[in-house]
């Protein structure tokens, strides 16, 4: 094992004079006074080996000693992780002591002393490969399986396999031999370096099934599909968090990973406590017990806030090739994309825009690609639908890390600060989001199947009439009320109708907060039957009044149950008001 | 402070910049504290047997063969009960004449709160100011800065909440203090007869910039101890951290690190959030909750520290000068406390939530119809009605120098509700209306 001497030390970066071989992002630790601490190489000169160390490096000296890992920074993956909240080096924050966080107390992300009930999945003689199911043991609801190490590389036949019965996490489930005849004992745990993407599956074809997330402005204007990327940027105050967070309580997933990568630590509370109280609304079980909090908050070490968006992405992987649906939602990539930039900076790297690091495209797109559904290699299906934030200096979306985003995310949610300030919320701009899934002919297919046979005619329509809703808008500021024709105010109060009934959404009201398809199918039916009557108005003070009272009424029957006798009382006094000014 | 025994002294300097200097050295720290020539000095950089000292008192006339006197530890406070009602400067060395404060010896800029060890904010912090308990209610454990302009009376404003809001501890870290605003904060304290309770760690245009450095620092590890140790509500205030931000920038200018956007160090984000994020709600009652000043430039908060500090911080306060009644309100549009949904209609009577928005949206419809007024356009009735309420809501509610509870703010409200406006126009739930709406 390599050993190493501290030389140099500036802010977390350390200098090791190294005294053998040593790897890039090779795992040391770096001794000091007894205490060890984590580091990570992030680039090798001659015979120093350049560190980012995972927690503050105060009262480091040089001369202290340093050990090499010989691997690099890896999780530990196996039954046990639903639930709990890790920081971005897997670490179970429960299991520390004390109300600080102590330099160098490192926890298990496992519980050693846990007992799963296993059911092998394999008999004797059977051939497997990496990432294969061996067995399952039931985690809270899901059922794990127990897998082939990722990194066995080749065909195993199996030897043995342990009988259904009780087992802890490192008892041996299953003897495997390889070609050579050298036999491996399995367990239940194995380990996996964050940074290398998991790629034990058959095919990764292009997404094409709808993630339902219960929020319309996304469902139906602009869609979420399982393995999905997408990305919400905004300025400070506009609600991504609300809205990631809105996203985490409804999305059909089987599993959700919230990875809260620098950003305030009083957020990731109110999922504490939250969480374990609510309900998922499809299952019936606490939200918890399908979520795992990857926590990162900003005022904790900034080079382990770069790993724990790779942290709960591994996790992610880990699971999806279980045949879930995951969803991971970081919150906020520019965070992480800060971080590499303090790096950068003390590496005294030249600096590409803003200063950040010239490859940041490059990582950013990397790290968007390991999403994905992908078909396994016993042909089910698993997915991970990656949703991160990006929040942009000054609001300004003209910055490396939005541009960077955009290069790599296929959906982008544009929350602007003009919606949030009148309260139009969620403040998704529907003018500028766009989903280029919705240009994807598997993706239109599985809709008009599953939803309605006009369903993406309909969403494109959606779509003009705001936009002509807006234009109309733009010239009655210009030319004021009474300088445009009557239709311009009829067209910008049918692009508001849209706007109130469909696309705002109060996320704090029991029903409205999550909408399902079938719902927001027919209140855009609805909505688009009316949008496509012609009215008739005497003067343009007329057309306000009346679209009010249109709006008032849709807005009820968002607030009530779906078909309940009050939705379908609503219902009908709208058709009556309706009718109180269509053309004849 | 003294050499002590079998301290390193160096006396040959191979480096001086205007903020930091280089010795070779060995067996040194990073972080360490250290004297040269007298000033107090902290390693910021070691490369081979290179230290690199950030000396805060400034280099200027600093010799090469200065005396370096290393201490082996990184800044420190002693804490203790005797903090209370003292001032001192930004090393936490006294400055009001009296004696040094004996306690425990604690480094500052500790470790981070385990997030799973925090509680939830749950508990209001009543400022008797309305434009605050009322629209952009406090809670214990929040952190919230005011983005004012340089002419706004923010130390003034700060000075008031410090005093009315209910802490058992006010800690004042101010950096770069004009010596006329330290002594509004001394004489405001000493007047009010509270100065018990007081702890300041000061640093004024008279001190060398970059000292301002550690006053955060020294004043939320004071913060902890009292919020850890004796469960006491500690409210701390920060002023003026745009000042804070800029010794960062030249020290960072220094050494010769990359500057980012506005010139700001690459890493004002995690700098800020470090002491932001010492604001916290303990399980056992204790809590540290941070008001801070970030003084803005033209009222932009596209400036890079202005906008790292909204992502950081739960909300943000405004002030304003409302010519109407020629009195300082604390705007109500661009004002937000994230955390007041934590407590309003919960700890406050139940009509809180629905009276503080029905105000602030007719509110709104008054700033719609004095546009239309400075068009030139007529004004309907309804207008002529919101501009009289939005002129008496700024007089009786949002100007800062009312000082009433939070029933009184809302009974106000309601009696300008009705003055003004019929029961439709008002618009709020009828379980409110039947109880404060009273019979003609």
């Amino acid at each position: 094992m390599t050993k190493g001497i501290v030389k140099g030390i500036i802010a977390n970066l350390v200098q090791v004079e190294v005294s053998g071989p040593v790897s890039q992002n090779e795992i040391c630790y770096i001794n000091l006074g007894g205490v060890k601490l984590m580091a990570e190489v992030i680039k090798v000169m001659g015979n120093i080996a350049y560190s980012q160390v995972f927690e503050s490096t105060r009262g480091l000296k040089p001369g202290d000693t340093v050990e090499f890992t010989e691997h690099m920074l890896e999780v530990k993956l196996g039954p046990g992780m639903l639930s709990k909240n890790y920081d971005g080096l897997q670490n179970d924050l429960n299991k520390m002591n004390g109300v600080f966080l102590t330099r160098g107390e490192y926890t298990d992300p496992l519980d050693e002393e846990s007992v799963w009930h296993f059911t092998p999945l394999v008999k004797e003689g059977d051939k497997v490969k990496g990432g294969d199911w061996l067995g399952s043991v039931p985690e809270s609801w899901i059922s794990h399986k127990i897998m082939v190490p990722f990194g066995m590389e080749g065909e195993y036949n199996v030897k043995s396999v342990a009988l259904e019965g009780d087992y802890k996490i490192s008892d041996t489930i299953a003897t495997l031999v390889d070609v050579d005849g050298n036999e491996i004992a399995i367990n239940m745990i194995q380990k996996w370096p964050v940074k290398v993407p998991i790629k034990c599956y058959k095919e990764k074809p292009r997404p094409f099934k709808l993630m339902e997330t219960g929020v319309r402005t996304m469902d139906t204007l602009n869609p979420m599909v399982e393995g999905g990327t997408g990305f919400i940027p905004g300025p400070f105050g506009a609600g991504k968090t609300v809205l990631q967070h809105a996203i985490s309580k409804n999305a059909e997933a089987d599993l959700i990973i919230v990875a809260a990568c620098g950003e305030r630590a009083n957020e990731v509370v109110e999922i504490f406590v939250e969480f374990p109280e609510l309900e998922d609304p499809r299952t019936g079980r606490k939200l918890m017990e399908r979520t795992i909090i990857i926590c990162n908050t900003s005022n904790m070490p900034v080079a382990a806030r770069e790993a724990s968006v790779y942290t709960a992405m591994t996790i992610a992987e880990y699971y999806r090739n279980m045949g879930l649906k995951v969803l991971l939602l970081a919150d906020s990539t520019s965070r992480w994309a800060q971080a590499l930039r303090e790096m950068s900076n003390r590496m005294e790297e030249l600096p590409g825009p803003d200063a950040f690091p010239m490859d940041l495209p490059a990582i950013v797109s990397s790290f968007y690609a390991r999403a994905g559904f992908v078909y396994l290699n016993n042909d089910t299906s698993g997915s991970i639908t990656f949703i991160g934030t990006v929040s942009p200096a000054g609001g300004n979306l003209k910055e490396p890390v939005t541009e960077s985003t955009k290069k790599a995310a296929r959906c982008f949610y544009a929350l602007s600060q003009a919606r949030a300030d009148s309260k139009r919320y969620p403040a998704v701009d529907p003018i500028d989001s766009y989903s280029k899934y919705l240009e994807y002919p598997e993706v239109i297919e599985y809709l008009n199947t599953n939803v309605s046979p006009n369903w993406v005619k309909d969403v494109n329509s959606t779509k003009d009439i705001l936009l002509r809703g807006k234009e109309a808008q733009e010239q009655i500021n210009i030319l004021g009320d009474d300088g445009v024709p009557l239709s311009y105010h009829d067209k910008q109060w049918k692009g508001e109708l849209i706007d109130k009934i469909i696309l705002q959404q109060d996320g704090f009201d029991k029903i409205d907060q999550s909408t399902p398809m079938k719902r927001q199918k027919y209140m855009l039916e609805l909505i688009l039957s009316i949008c496509g009557k012609d009215f008739v108005f005497e003067s343009f003070e007329d057309v306000m009044p009346y679209y009010v009272k249109l709006i008032n009424i849709c807005k009820q029957m968002n607030y009530v149950e779906f078909e309940s006798p009050d939705f379908k009382q609503y219902e009908s006094e709208l058709h009556k008001v309706v009718e109180e000014r269509r053309a004849k | 402070m003294a050499t002590q025994a079998f301290q390193k002294i160096y006396t040959k300097l191979n480096q001086i910049t205007k903020a930091t200097c280089s010795i070779n050295a060995s067996g040194v720290g990073n972080e360490e504290l250290a004297t040269v020539a007298g000033r107090l000095a902290q390693v910021v950089k070691i490369v081979g047997d290179t230290v690199t000292l950030q000396i805060f008192a400034g280099t200027e006339g600093i010799g090469t063969d200065a005396e370096v006197v290393f201490f082996g530890k990184a800044p420190t406070l002693k804490v203790s009960d005797q903090l209370g009602g003292r001032f001192f400067n930004a090393y936490g060395y006294p400055i009001d004449g009296g004696p040094e404060v004996e306690g425990e010896e604690v480094e500052i800029g500790g470790p981070s709160v385990n997030p799973v060890r925090r509680k939830q904010p749950s508990e209001l912090i009543a400022t008797g100011i309305a434009g605050i308990d009322l629209n952009n209610t406090l809670v214990t454990g929040q952190k919230i800065p005011f983005f004012a302009d340089p002419d706004q009376p923010y130390n003034e404003v700060m000075a008031m909440v410090a005093l009315r809001a209910e802490s058992d501890k006010i800690i004042l870290g101010g950096m770069g203090l004009s010596n006329d605003d330290y002594l509004l904060y001394k004489n405001t304290f000493e007047n009010a007869g509270v100065i018990d309770r007081i702890i300041s760690f000061v640093n004024t245009t008279e001190d060398p910039t970059v000292e301002r450095l550690l006053v955060p620092n020294m004043a939320l590890t004071a913060a902890e101890y009292f919020a850890l140790e004796k469960n006491e509500k500690v409210l701390v205030l920060l002023t003026d951290m745009t000042l804070y931000c800029d010794a960062l920038s030249i020290v960072s200018n220094r050494m010769d690190q990359i500057p980012s956007k506005d010139s700001m160090p690459g890493s004002l984000y995690s700098d800020l959030a470090k002491l932001y994020e010492k604001a916290v709600q303990f399980p056992e009652g204790g809590s540290i909750t941070i008001i801070a000043v970030t003084t803005l430039s033209g009222g932009d908060i596209t400036h890079a520290i202005p906008d790292n500090t909204g992502y950081i911080t739960e909300g943000q306060l405004f002030l304003k000068r409302d010519t109407d009644i020629a009195k300082v309100i604390v705007d109500p549009f661009r004002s937000l406390s994230r955390l007041k949904q934590l407590v309003i209609g919960k700890k406050t009577r139940a009509d809180h939530p629905q009276v503080m928005n029905t105000a602030v949206r007719l509110y709104a419809d008054a700033a719609g119809a004095k546009t239309k007024l400075e068009n030139g356009f007529d004004l309907s009735d309804y207008d002529e009605r919101v501009l009289q309420f939005a002129k008496e809501y700024s007089e009786h509610i949002l100007a800062i120098d009312v000082n009433v509870s939070t029933d009184e703010m809302l009974d106000t409200t309601w009696t300008l509700f009705q003055k003004h406006f019929n029961k439709a126009e008002v618009g709020i739930k009828d379980e409110f209306m039947n109880l404060y709406w009273k019979k003609a």
